[in-house]
């Protein structure tokens, strides 16, 4: 082997390095922060449990809410065709793009006191802002994108023939819909629920300016370690890498549950059609 | 009544009359637009047509997941859907049989499971021990017992059609919807193939439509009715020697006249049958 070829054989792989760096550093910098007696310190803070309960009691919660509500949008998505689910999708994916804080100051109008349900909300005795029910409503509102167009782009893709076929075999279309569409959407829907949920935990801009930092109440992970980070950064560090080890617990299944799913069945999903107009569905 | 199976005969144990049928619909969908007219009997009615003409639309609409605007779809005395009197009968009360192009299977449950899927549900719900016995039975009936753990994705386009064609038959349908029952398959099976289907539907007294893009297909089911649907519309219909002699657009001389000669010939299609050969 030459030098020279062996130089344009690297040039793609050194190419990439800078970007994996990026995306490493920080990681690897955050890990080596901290000593064992650090992290023991850390997960003792007063700060550490609360708002590690906080964040996995309302990140349940969201994810259950976005699953239970989020599923019936994505089929609607996947059956109807044309331009008006085109127009749900952009409204869909806006909540990617728009800024968390923005979202936040959105939450606020919506339902805060002076806003657009607040006073009707609050002749109702509920009061949203500033409770652990708007620290989920902002993981909903935040994390429920990723969910819904996953679990679309996987309906999209059950081919129309098994709906229509498992109609004619006598079930209704809510049968089909749970006996073939959803088995075969699976994947996808986990992969979706998977990124959903990670981005719940993650969840700080909106949460901060919706929920505010209540510990106990509305100071979740992400918030807990903002705060840490004002008086001790090694608590900082500590309720980090909790979180990361989280992340990283979900990128697991979302990463091997699809392809065991897929494996199990060989090739999955064959064709590639729309489901029919009504043909099934709840 | 239907001697291929004893299972389905002890599943349905009433005498079918040989029942008519006819199909006439008008629908859309995008720029496409249906507007067709088809009869018959107990044989099987074979339908031939360019690609996009409409033939799978048409399967789609009589199985009932394609609502038509107008007109009125009659198996036997029962009428499945009729724009005047606001009749629509919902597909899983249609009795129909419905195998589309490429068998659609199941891919997440076993061949044995497929066959079953239609105890699984409605009035013909059983409880899954005896729906196993029974999609057991008549996968031993068509030849593949031995399949019955297997998932779709590892069986060939005979074992899957065999498969699927149990699965439609489990319910005793009325009517038998196939598209393309033969195109997944390569030439040495479907010859097989071919036989097999063409001895299960004549001795069925129920219906078929049967779709296909193969003149071979048509010769081998022994269809006194070939259907021609282009662009929508049907455009010749009527035993297959008179279609094949009187064509009336180029498709269907082609069509009759494809297995013929090596060479295309500037004359009409001679009166020799496309069945002459094997």
């Amino acid at each position: 082997m030459t030098r020279g070829r062996s130089l344009t054989e690297r040039a793609p792989f050194l190419a990439a390095v800078p970007m994996l760096l990026i995306l490493a550093v920080p990681l690897v910098a955050l890990a080596g922060a901290s000593s064992p007696g650090d992290l023991a310190a850390g997960a003792r803070n007063p700060l550490f449990g609360p708002a590690l309960w906080l964040s996995t009691r309302t990140t349940l919660v969201s994810l259950a809410v976005v699953v239970l509500a989020g599923t019936p949008l994505a089929w609607w998505m996947a059956s109807r065709p044309g331009r008006r689910s085109r127009i749900v999708e952009s409204l869909v994916d806006l909540p990617i793009v728009v800024p968390p804080a923005v979202m936040g100051i959105a939450l606020l109008e919506a339902f805060g006191r002076n806003g657009l349900f607040g006073p009707a909300l609050s002749s109702l005795g509920l009061h949203i802002p500033f409770t652990t029910a708007a620290v989920v409503t902002a993981q909903i509102v935040v994390s429920a994108p990723f969910y819904i167009q996953a679990s679309a782009t996987a309906f999209r893709r059950v081919d129309e023939d098994l709906l229509i076929v498992a109609r004619t075999l006598g079930h209704s279309g809510s049968s089909a819909f749970f006996r073939v569409a959803v088995p075969l959407a699976l994947p996808g829907m986990v992969a979706g629920a998977a990124l959903c949920w990670a981005r719940a935990l993650g969840e700080f801009g909106a949460t901060l300016l919706f929920a505010g930092n209540l510990p106990g109440t509305t100071q979740t992970m992400p918030l807990a370690i903002y705060t840490a980070l004002e008086s001790d950064a090694r608590v900082a560090v500590a309720l980090s890498l909790v979180l990361v080890g989280a992340s990283a617990f979900l990128l697991f299944p979302l990463r091997t549950v699809p392809a065991l799913i897929v494996r199990r069945f060989g090739t999955g999903n064959p064709g590639g059609g729309r489901p029919v107009r009504g043909i099934a569905g709840p | 009544m239907d001697r291929i199976s004893p299972a389905l005969e002890r599943l349905h144990p009433r005498t079918p009359e040989p029942v008519r049928w006819r199909v006439r619909i008008e629908a859309s969908a995008g720029d496409f637009r249906l507007d067709a007219e088809i009869e018959g009997g107990a044989a099987p009615v074979v339908v031939i047509g360019p690609n996009g003409s409409g033939k799978t639309t048409l399967l789609r609409v009589v199985a009932g997941a394609y609502r038509p605007h107008a007109g009125r779809i009659r198996i036997g005395d029962r009428v499945l859907f009729d724009s005047e009197r606001g009749i629509r009968i919902a597909p899983e009360e249609r009795r129909v049989g419905y195998v589309p192009q490429g068998y659609g299977l199941f891919p997440h449950l076993t061949a044995l499971d497929n066959v079953a899927f239609g105890m699984a549900a409605g009035t013909e719900r059983r409880p899954r021990p005896e729906r196993r016995r029974v999609a057991a039975e008549l996968l031993a009936e068509v030849g593949c017992a031995h399949l019955a753990q297997r998932y779709p994705a590892t069986l060939s386009g005979g074992e899957k059609q065999r498969v699927a064609l149990a699965r439609a038959l489990l319910p005793g349908p009325e009517m038998l919807l196939l598209d393309e029952p033969l195109a997944a398959m390569d030439v040495a099976a479907r010859r097989g193939l071919r036989a097999y289907l063409a001895r299960h539907l004549a001795q069925r007294t129920h219906p078929a439509i049967v779709v296909t893009h193969d003149p071979r297909d048509v010769c081998a089911l022994g269809s006194p009715v070939v259907c021609v649907l282009e662009e929508g519309r049907v455009v010749q219909s009527g035993p297959r020697e008179h279609l094949a002699a009187q064509p009336a657009t180029d498709f269907v001389a082609e069509f009759f006249a494809v297995d013929q000669f090596p060479v295309r010939v500037a004359e009409p299609p001679t009166r020799r049958g496309p069945c002459t050969s094997s």
